[in-house]
C-alpha cells in the first residue's frame, strides 16, 4: 500500500517556522524511490538538527549502501526544532522523511544514529511525533523497528526500553544483513510477529535486542547479572568490524545540502580506528584494529566527490590523521592535484609533532590556509602520563614554534579538564605551558602578532575505555579549576592578552557522564526529562541541568540509587558493568590492567609501530591490522577544459 | 621563511559576462538567497563553469545578484550576472548550470551581457498571490478598498527594528484574476488570486507588505499562509507591461 507525502499539511506550517529550508529535502544526491517497488523500507535519523546531522558520515554512507539495493528504500528525517514540533503537534502532522516527506511510522526499521547521548531526548520527541510508542514493549507489527546504532549503542542500557534493538560496531554490513532478515520473514507474511523478527536478529549475535535480556540488581543498587530470558539467543553480543575500506568507498554521492550545515565540505575517512590508546578515548577503544584507505582509493574518492558535489573543500578525517602509513604521499600528491583550483584540504590535526606541520604546509600550498590544533589533552606532565598521551612539553613548544615560523600567526591548544587524578596544579600547568607557547611563538615569528586558544572540554568517562571505572569530578570543582585556570592565563598580561581562552561548563559533562554509564534505571530519568520538556540537550540554549538534577531526585530514589551514585562513585573490580555483556573486543582483563597502570601513571605503546599488547580485539573479533605503505602515488589529474554538459 | 600574506599571481581575467534567468520553484522556494549563493558556487564547480574570481586574499567567484525574491516567495523571474576568464557558448551553460543545480532551482535563459547593468534595467516586479480559503469576492473588496486610498500605512520588523511605511503607492497594479488562471492544490475550495504588480522602491515593498496593506484597509486576514510567486521583473512600461531585462542583451543595444 502506497505511502501519501505529507507535504501538503507541512507546507502550510513552513513559513511560520525559523529556516524552513531544512525540512523540505531536494539535496543533491538525495534518492526518491517509488514506494511500492521496494520490499524493505529504512527511515534513517540522525536525532539532532539537520544543520549538524545532514554531513554525518555514518548517516551518509548506510543512506547510500541501502540505496544501492533496488528493492531497498532509504530515506532520512532529523529532529525538528521545537517552533516546528509544537506545529506539527497543533496540526497533526507526524515525524517526516526530507526525502519524500513520508511518516517515519510507514517504515520497516526507524534507524538512529546516536554520536552522542545528549541525542536520547530527541529520539522521544521524534517516536512522540511520529506516533510511535515511546516504549518498544508497546510497539506492534504496525511500528517499525526501532533501532540504535553510533558510538553509544556500545551502551544502549539507558534508552533500552525506548529501542528494539541496537548494532555496535561499523554498520555497512549489517544494514545489508537486518534487510536480508526482515526482507524474509515479511516474504514469509510475518511469522510470529514482531517477537520473532527480533528474535531472528538476536539470532546473527550481532544485534542486541535488549527485551530478551533481564537484569538483576543487588541489594546495594549494583548489577547482579545480565542474563538472556530465552534459550536461544547469545550471552554477549558482539561487534562489527568491516574490513577492507577500500571495498566500501562511500560516501560516492555525497549530501549536498541547499541549508547552511556544520560542515559543507567532502570528507573521506582515510583509516578507521586507532592505537594510539589514549585512555580517555572511547572511539580509540571500540574502533580498534586500524583499517587504512589506500592513498589510491582516497584519491580516486575525492576526485568523484568533488565532481559529483561541488564543494571546494575536503577534509580527511580519522581519529588520526597523521598516523597514516602514507599521510605524506597522500598530501603532496594531492596538493599538486588541486594546484591552482581553489579547492582547500584540511586535516584535523591532533599529532603534536614537527611533522604535522609540513603535512599542513603541503596542503597550504594551494592558497587558503587551515587552521593548526593540537590536543595535548592535559596540561602536565604526570596527567598526560595518567591519560596515555605521550607528548613532552618540548614537544609542544618545538612543534609551536615550527607553525608560528612558518608563518601561522594562530593555533589552537585542546585540553580536558576533570581527568582522574587531576589536581588544581595539573589544570594550572595549562596556563603556564600557554603562556611558553606564546614567548616561544614570539620570538620564532619575530613578532608580538601571534595568538594562542586554549580550548577546554569536560572528561567523562565513558564504557569500554579503562576509564570505565573512574569518578566524575563534582561540576562546582571544575568550575573553580577553569575560573583559577583564566586567573593563571591573565596573570601575565602581555601574554594573556595573546591567549584566547574557551571552556564548558561542567554540569552538561555530568549528565553526560550519566548517560554513558547509565543502566535501564536511567531510562525512567531521560523519560521523565523529556516529559518536562528537555529536548536538544547538546545545545546550551536548550540545555537544562536543573531538569536533569530534579528528573533524577524524582526518579532514582525509588531504586535505591542516585545522580551521584552513576557519575562520582569509583566502581570496583568485581562490579558488572551495565555493558558487560556488549563485546567491543576489548579484554576486561586488559582494560583493568591498563586502568591500574594509568594510576601509576605507566604508559602503553601504540601496537600498530611495537608487539601486539593483548587488548583482545583482533584474535576474539577475528580481524586485524590493515596499513600500508602500499608505495602507490597519486598521478597528475588531467584539468577539465570544457563544461560538464548532460549528454 | 617569509610569512605568507600576500597571493601568489593574480587572478585571470575576466573575458565574457553572462547573465541568467533562473526560478525557484515548488518546495525549493524556501531556500534563501544565502541557501541558493551557496548552491550556485557548487553547480558552478560541478558544471565546470571556467567562472572568473577577484584578486585578492581569498579570491571570490564572479557573481553578481539582481534583487532576490524572499524566502519562501517561488519566483520565475530571478537574475544574477557572471564573470567567465574563457568564453562559452551561453545556451550549454544554461544546460550545465540547470543539470548542476537541484530540480527546483531552475536555470531558463542565458544571454551575453551588453552594455548597461542589469540592475538597471528593473524597476518593477510581478507577482502572483494565491489565497487558499478566501472567497474571490472577498478578496475584491478588499482590493478595491485598498485601492480607493492613497496611503496605506504598514509594519514590517527590520533588521534596525519595527519600522511602519506606505505600501500603497508602490503598487501599479493590483487585481483579482480569474480563478481558473492557477490550479490550486486545494482542489474544491475556494482560492482567491491576486495579480500584483510593484515597483521598486525604497524601502522595499514587498508582496507581505501588500496583504499587510489589505489587512489595514479592509481587514483580510487569509486563514492559511499565501503563496507567493514572482512571475516577472524588468523595466515597467507606460502600458503596464513588464520587459524582460535580458532582452535588451539579445537586440543590437538601443540608443538612448
Amino acid at each position: 500500500m502506497s505511502v501519501a507525502s505529507v507535504f501538503p499539511q507541512l507546507e502550510q506550517l513552513l513559513p511560520r517556522v525559523s529556516k524552513p529550508i531544512q525540512y523540505v529535502g531536494g539535496e543533491l544526491g538525495a534518492v526518491v524511490k517509488d514506494w511500492d517497488a521496494t520490499s524493505v523500507r529504512w527511515a534513517l535519523m540522525y536525532p539532532d538538527a539537520y544543520e549538524v546531522g545532514l554531513p554525518n558520515q555514518g548517516v551518509q554512507i548506510l543512506y547510500e549502501v541501502l540505496n544501492e539495493q533496488e528493492d531497498v528504500l532509504a530515506e532520512r528525517t532529523y529532529a525538528v526544532w521545537p517552533d516546528l514540533e509544537a506545529l506539527m503537534k497543533e496540526h497533526g502532522v507526524p515525524q517526516f522523511t526530507v526525502d519524500a516527506h513520508r511518516p517515519v511510522k510507514a517504515f520497516d526499521v526507524l534507524g538512529l544514529s546516536f554520536a552522542t547521548e545528549l541525542g536520547y531526548t530527541n529520539m522521544l520527541s521524534a517516536l512522540d511525533l511520529a506516533q510511535i510508542p515511546l516504549n518498544s514493549a508497546d510497539r506492534d507489527e504496525s511500528h517499525p523497528i526501532v533501532l540504535a546504532g553510533g558510538h553509544a549503542s556500545f551502551n544502549p542500557e539507558p534508552i533500552a526500553d525506548f529501542i528494539d534493538a541496537a548494532v555496535l560496531g561499523d554498520g555497512e554490513e549489517a544494514v545489508l544483513e537486518i534487510t536480508g532478515i526482515i526482507r524474509e520473514w515479511k516474504a514469509e507474511g510475518c511469522p510470529g510477529g514482531r517477537d520473532e523478527l527480533l528474535l531472528r536478529l538476536a539470532h546473527t549475535e550481532s544485534i542486541y535486542v535488549p527485551r530478551f535480556y533481564d537484569v538483576d540488581y543487588l541489594p546495594d543498587g549494583r548489577i547482579q547479572r545480565v542474563v538472556p530470558n530465552r534459550p536461544d539467543v547469545p550471552f554477549r553480543v558482539a561487534k562489527r568490524t568491516t574490513m577492507d575500506l577500500d571495498a566500501w568507498p562511500y560516501p560516492k554521492k555525497p549530501l549536498v545540502p541547499l541549508a547552511e550545515t556544520v560542515h559543507e565540505r567532502y570528507a573521506v575517512e582515510i583509516f578507521r580506528g586507532c592505537t594510539r590508546g589514549c585512555r580517555f578515548c572511547q572511539a580509540g577503544m571500540i574502533t580498534r584494529p586500524v583499517r587504512e584507505r589506500s592513498i589510491t582509493t582516497v584519491g580516486q574518492m575525492i576526485k568523484e566527490g568533488l565532481e559529483y558535489s561541488g564543494f571546494s573543500e575536503v577534509g580527511l578525517l580519522s581519529l588520526s590523521s597523521a598516523d597514516h602509513s602514507e599521510i605524506g604521499d597522500m598530501c603532496s600528491g594531492l596538493a599538486e592535484q588541486y594546484e591552482g583550483t581553489n579547492v582547500s584540504l584540511s586535516l584535523p590535526s591532533t599529532r603534536v609533532d614537527a611533522f604535522n606541520i609540513d603535512l599542513a604546509q603541503e596542503l597550504s600550498k594551494n592558497g587558503r590556509r587551515t587552521g593548526l590544533t593540537f590536543a595535548p589533552e592535559g596540561g602536565s606532565e604526570r596527567i598526560r602520563k595518567v591519560i596515555n598521551k605521550m607528548v613532552t612539553e618540548e614537544d609542544l613548544i618545538r612543534t609551536v614554534v615550527t607553525a608560528y615560523s612558518n608563518g601561522w600567526r594562530q593555533v589552537k591548544l585542546y585540553f580536558m579538564c576533570g581527568l582522574p587524578t587531576e589536581t588544581d596544579d595539573d589544570v594550572l600547568q595549562i596556563g603556564r605551558m600557554a603562556h611558553e607557547v606564546i614567548k616561544a611563538g614570539r620570538a620564532a615569528a619575530g613578532t608580538k602578532d601571534i595568538r594562542c586558544t586554549v580550548s577546554i572540554g569536560g572528561f567523562v568517562p565513558k564504557p569500554h575505555t579503562p576509564f570505565q571505572w573512574a569518578p566524575m569530578e563534582r561540576p562546582e570543582v571544575i568550575d573553580a579549576r577553569l575560573q583559577l585556570l583564566k586567573q593563571e592565563i591573565n596573570s601575565d598580561r602581555s601574554l594573556g592578552r595573546a591567549i584566547g581562552y574557551r571552556y564548558h561548563d561542567g554540569e552538561p559533562s555530568l549528565i553526560e557522564g550519566l548517560l554513558s554509564r547509565g543502566d535501564r534505571r536511567v531510562g525512567a530519568v531521560i523519560r521523565r526529562v523529556w516529559e518536562k520538556g528537555g529536548r536538544f540537550d547538546g545545545w546550551s540554549e536548550h540545555f537544562s541541568y536543573a531538569r536533569w538534577v530534579e528528573a533524577c531526585a524524582e526518579v532514582l530514589p525509588g531504586f535505591g540509587v542516585d545522580l551521584d551514585w552513576f557519575t562520582t562513585r569509583e566502581r570496583q573490580h568485581s562490579e558488572v558493568l551495565p555493558w558487560d555483556h556488549l563485546d567491543s573486543g576489548l579484554d576486561k582483563d586488559w582494560l583493568w590492567q591498563d586502568w591500574q597502570d594509568s594510576m601509576s601513571e605507566f604508559e602503553q605503546d601504540d601496537c600498530r609501530w611495537t608487539p601486539c599488547f593483548d587488548c583482545g580485539v583482533c584474535p576474539s573479533m577475528d580481524t586485524e591490522i590493515q596499513i600500508g605503505p602500499t608505495g602507490k602515488k597519486l598521478l597528475p589529474l588531467t584539468p577539465v577544459n570544457s563544461l560538464r554538459v548532460p549528454a | 621563511m617569509a610569512p605568507k600574506n600576500q597571493p601568489v599571481g593574480g587572478q585571470a581575467p575576466v573575458v565574457q559576462r553572462i547573465r541568467l534567468r533562473y526560478a525557484k520553484r515548488g518546495p525549493l522556494r524556501f531556500t534563501s538567497h544565502r541557501d541558493f549563493a551557496r548552491a550556485f558556487e557548487r553547480a558552478l564547480r560541478r558544471a565546470a563553469v571556467p567562472i572568473a574570481f577577484s584578486q585578492g586574499f581569498t579570491p571570490h567567484p564572479k557573481i553578481s545578484y539582481a534583487s532576490a525574491a524572499p524566502t519562501g516567495v517561488g519566483s520565475e523571474a530571478e537574475y544574477l550576472e557572471i564573470g567567465l576568464q574563457a568564453e562559452v557558448d551561453p545556451a550549454q551553460l544554461r544546460v550545465a548550470l540547470d543539470a548542476a543545480l537541484s530540480p527546483g532551482l531552475d536555470v531558463l535563459d542565458a544571454v551575453v551581457a551588453g552594455s548597461g547593468s542589469l540592475a538597471d534595467r528593473i524597476d518593477a516586479s510581478h507577482w502572483l498571490i494565491e489565497l487558499p480559503a478566501v472567497e474571490p469576492g472577498r478578496a475584491e473588496a478588499a482590493v478595491k478598498a485598498f485601492t480607493a486610498l492613497d496611503e496605506v500605512l504598514v509594519e514590517r520588523m527590520t533588521k534596525q527594528g519595527k519600522r511602519s511605511f506606505d505600501a500603497r503607492q508602490a503598487v501599479a497594479r493590483i487585481a483579482v484574476t480569474d480563478q481558473s488562471a492557477v490550479p490550486s492544490e486545494a482542489d474544491g475550495a475556494p482560492c482567491a488570486i491576486i495579480d500584483l504588480v510593484v515597483r521598486q522602491v525604497t524601502p522595499a515593498v514587498r508582496p507581505d507588505d501588500v496583504l499587510s496593506g489589505l489587512r489595514v484597509a479592509a481587514g483580510l486576514e487569509p486563514p492559511v499562509p499565501p503563496r507567493v510567486t514572482r512571475l516577472a521583473q524588468g523595466t515597467l512600461t507606460a502600458q503596464g507591461d513588464i520587459v524582460d531585462p535580458l532582452d535588451a542583451d539579445r537586440e543590437p543595444a538601443l540608443p538612448g
